[in-house]
């Protein structure tokens, strides 16, 4: 076991990686049993220093101190002697091992001849008993739901010894539920644990935190109590100008529908209804948000309207022609936009540049090509013009588009999209991950979209980000439509209670 | 008909043996997130040195025991080797597996082609080690030939079938190759050396292909031509798919490969008034078969297959 971790202090860290200063002479601190949230945006460099405490990248320059004493660490094992531990904002967890070899591939103690799973049982039961944190130690990661892997991935972290925890943000694919849950646990565990934060969400940094580090192009930008600052003074640090919410305060929308969908049924990759004689109909300059816990239909809801899933029964009608079962490039020519849940899979072509990402819906429009050759020079002229006028923060066009932040793919992917000109846009968790300049930069260009008349379904797990900008929100739950509220009726009880099943 | 059954089950558990041992150590590649095409070639080369070791000590004529299990070994470690060097291509220099291991093939190949010209000249025989009628139970009708009387080699290569799922499935090591093969981000984040995991398994993999070629000369054609491999290397690597990475279900696939081709070399024998052609051609056709029906296998199979490990990629 460790020893007890009284301070953990990092002094003028530096790390270059080619072409990036990734960490500019870091210096902070943590005392015990204390919370310090870590805020930035994407690409300040959280991660980065992070990885460096944990041994996996070495720092340049600089110097790391446990309880006053210079430490070392050549890889993660190191660190975890120390007694830190690090729970990774995508789960490190392998999907085809049950729980307890999960925790098993941590443990060194339980590696005999036969990995010893009986005593990283026992180690679990203790673990989880002590800090409340259930988890079903022979079930397989694949089974579980984002909730269950990142308590998994506690207890691994805690059987370890850990005695210091770094959590890369923890929330960000959470459930608001289940946010609140982790942050109870949160709070509990400090009594007796020290925790780094990592989090673009304010509203959790203030709640959970007792100090705040604000960190902006790999330097330290400010640093102190939590309690003494408001969210939107920290925000404005974090992103070196005031920042506001985007809201839609325009009045409810008239009309008929531009999309309108009837009792349609759809199948899951798993066979079963996904999508169970689902309702919902949105109007021209209008936006629906949909809420719900993922997994309830949303994937698949965005997938048939875009052709790229079979309807079992039903009808989508759009524009006043029936879409249901065509396929995607009929859907597309009839002028459905599309921001998929995934944008590194779906949105874009990770290894093409961004200039091929941007024209490819329409490649083989006579814009683009003759006789089916690419005209490049207009290619180009179009993808820079779109690079200036949506921000896309690249050295060029040519990059691939996969080497990007997950803000500007999905600057790239909302680009094209936005630019050509849809009648219909389809967006799923739009704002995923991404930090706060990002994400209102995304918002302005969704309401522009609403006031040029275009009918917009946002998807969302997100309730601030639905009650700012939808006219109406709609419930899923186990692929029924719950209820349709109007935007004043919405509260994030009211829609929690429906998200989660309970009817009026 | 019964003699064409018993003589077509008995050759299936000799002639899977070098098939078996193959897709096993190809398994162990494939569970570390590396399939080695080049399994042909070191094949090969063990098939050589299984040959030449004997051959140079009693030429034809019989050896001591030691020298046989001599051949078998050094075949192994010659495999170990091709496999480290393998590693050193796609673990450490990130090359694209497919081509290199087609690089591998042909190199493995070659190399004991032009090895066998030079060391041994021309069409050449060795005694090898025979088979043995296990007093008792080979005397058991039918059982009997079809399983106890068999060379020693036969019974140790159908150990490893057990042995290779208790290494995968309880040991630390096993268990370190799995995650390595599937995440291996995730084995990184608690420590564990992701490429030196990959080069073990390949070690391991290697040493089971050449020690399935050293079988065939040693045990099953006690001689060596340029082209005695005649792509079971190939075969193997598809067996760990058709078999989706689990031990007993390569063993199956091994087991119904090699019966399809007994049976067809049956039949061609007895004169069955029928295109051999056809015949030789179902074994391969049961492959693709099976492997076009077999795709839903993802959720179990080492997910990062194919691609290498750089702790600085995300996505």
């Amino acid at each position: 076991m460790a020893k007890e971790i009284k301070e953990l202090r990092v002094e003028h860290i530096t790390k270059r990686f080619p072409g990036v200063l990734a960490s500019d002479n870091i210096s902070l601190s943590v005392g015990e049993h204390e919370i310090l949230a870590l805020v930035g945006e994407n690409g300040a460099g959280k991660t980065t220093l992070m990885n460096m405490i944990m041994g996996l990248y070495q720092p340049d320059e600089g110097s790391i101190f446990i309880n006053g004493e210079e430490v070392k660490f050549k890889d993660p094992n190191d660190a975890f002697s120390a007694g830190i531990g690090m729970v990774h904002q995508r789960y490190m967890l392998v999907p085809n091992m049950t729980v307890l070899e999960n925790v098993a591939l941590g443990l060194k103690e339980s590696w005999k001849t036969v990995v010893d799973l009986k005593m990283v049982r026992d180690r679990v039961k203790e673990v989880s008993e002590h800090y409340g944190l259930a988890v079903d130690p022979d079930a397989y990661i694949w089974q579980l739901s984002v909730g269950e892997q990142q308590r998994v991935e506690l207890v691994k972290t805690l059987c370890q010894g850990a005695k210091f925890l770094i959590l890369d943000e923890p929330t960000s694919a959470l459930t608001p539920q289940e946010t609140d849950d982790l942050i109870k646990l949160l709070k509990r565990m400090s009594n007796e644990l020290s925790i780094i934060f990592i989090s673009h969400k304010l509203n959790e940094v203030k709640a959970l935190s007792d100090k705040v580090c604000i960190l902006r192009h790999g330097k330290v930008v400010f640093e102190g109590n939590t309690s003494d600052y408001t969210p939107k003074q920290i925000a404005a640090m974090m992103t070196g100008h005031e920042v506001e919410t985007t809201e839609n305060k325009n009045a409810p929308v008239e009309g008929e529908p531009v999309l309108n969908i009837k009792d349609l049924c759809v199948k899951s990759d798993r066979d079963f209804y996904a999508l169970d004689h689902f309702n919902l109909d949105v109007r021209a300059g209008e936006i629906v948000g949909l809420a719900g816990v993922s997994g309830n239909g949303q994937k698949e809801l965005a997938e048939v309207i875009n052709g790229l899933r079979k309807v079992e029964s039903g009808t989508i009608e759009f524009m006043g022609k029936q879409i249901q079962n065509m396929t995607p490039a009929q859907v597309i020519k009839r002028g459905m936009g599309y921001i998929p849940e995934e944008r590194n899979i779906e949105g874009i072509v990770p290894s093409m540049s961004i200039k091929e990402n941007i024209i490819l819906k329409d490649s083989e429009s006579s814009r683009f090509s003759k006789q089916h050759i690419l005209n490049n020079k207009v290619i180009e002229d179009y993808a820079n013009k779109l690079r200036d006028e949506f921000d896309i923060r690249s050295p060029h066009i040519h990059v691939p588009a996969g080497s990007l932040s997950g803000g500007n793919i999905q600057k790239v992917i909302l680009a094209r999209e936005i630019d050509r000109n849809p009648k219909f846009l389809v967006c799923v968790y739009p704002i995923r991950g991404l930090d706060m300049g990002a994400a209102e930069f995304i918002h302005k260009q969704l309401l522009a979209l609403r006031e040029r008349g275009v009918g917009i379904l946002l998807i969302s797990e997100e309730l601030e980000e639905i009650m700012n900008l939808s006219d109406r929100i709609a419930v899923i739950f186990k692929g029924k439509n719950q209820k349709v509220l109007m935007k004043g009726e919405a509260t994030t009880s009211r829609l929690g209670e429906l998200m989660a099943g309970v009817g009026d | 008909m019964g003699a064409i059954l018993v003589n077509t089950l008995t050759f299936t558990v000799r002639f899977s043996v070098a098939l078996l041992i193959a897709s096993m150590g190809e398994m162990f590649n494939q569970k570390a997130g590396i399939f080695n095409l080049g399994c042909e070639g070191i094949m090969s080369m063990g098939a050589f040195l299984g040959m030449l070791i004997p051959f140079s000590v009693g030429g034809a004529g019989a050896v001591p025991g030691y020298v046989n299990i001599l051949g078998l070994v050094v075949g192994a470690l010659c495999g170990a080797l091709m496999g480290l060097l393998f590693g050193l291509v796609v673990v450490t220099f990130r090359a694209p597996q497919g081509i290199a291991g087609i690089g591998m093939q042909m190199f493995g190949v070659g190399l004991a082609g032009t090895f066998f010209r030079s060391f041994i000249g021309g069409q050449q025989s060795i005694t090898g080690i025979e088979s043995v009628a296990i007093p008792g139970l080979s005397k058991i009708p039918v059982l009997g030939d079809i399983l106890f009387s068999h060379n020693p080699v036969v019974y140790f290569a159908y150990l490893l079938v057990p042995l290779a799922w208790f290494v995968i499935y309880k040991t630390p090591w096993g268990m370190k190759v799995r995650a390595v093969g599937t995440f291996p981000l995730a084995a990184d984040s608690l420590g564990i050396k992701v490429n030196r995991i990959r080069y073990q398994s390949l070690a391991v993999g290697g040493a089971m292909a050449g020690f399935a070629g050293a079988f065939l000369t040693l045990c099953q054609a006690k001689q060596f031509s340029a082209g005695i491999i005649n792509g079971r290397g190939f075969i193997a690597v598809a067996l760990v798919y058709f078999g989706q990475w689990h031990p007993v279900k390569i063993l199956m696939g091994a087991i119904l490969f090699t019966f399809a081709e007994s049976l067809q070399r049956q039949v061609q024998m007895f004169g069955q008034a029928f295109p051999y052609e056809f015949l030789a051609m179902l074994p391969y056709i049961l492959v693709i078969v099976v492997l076009a029906f077999n795709r839903k296998s993802n959720k179990f199979g080492p997910a990062a297959l194919g691609k290498p490990f750089n702790r600085e990629m995300r996505v």
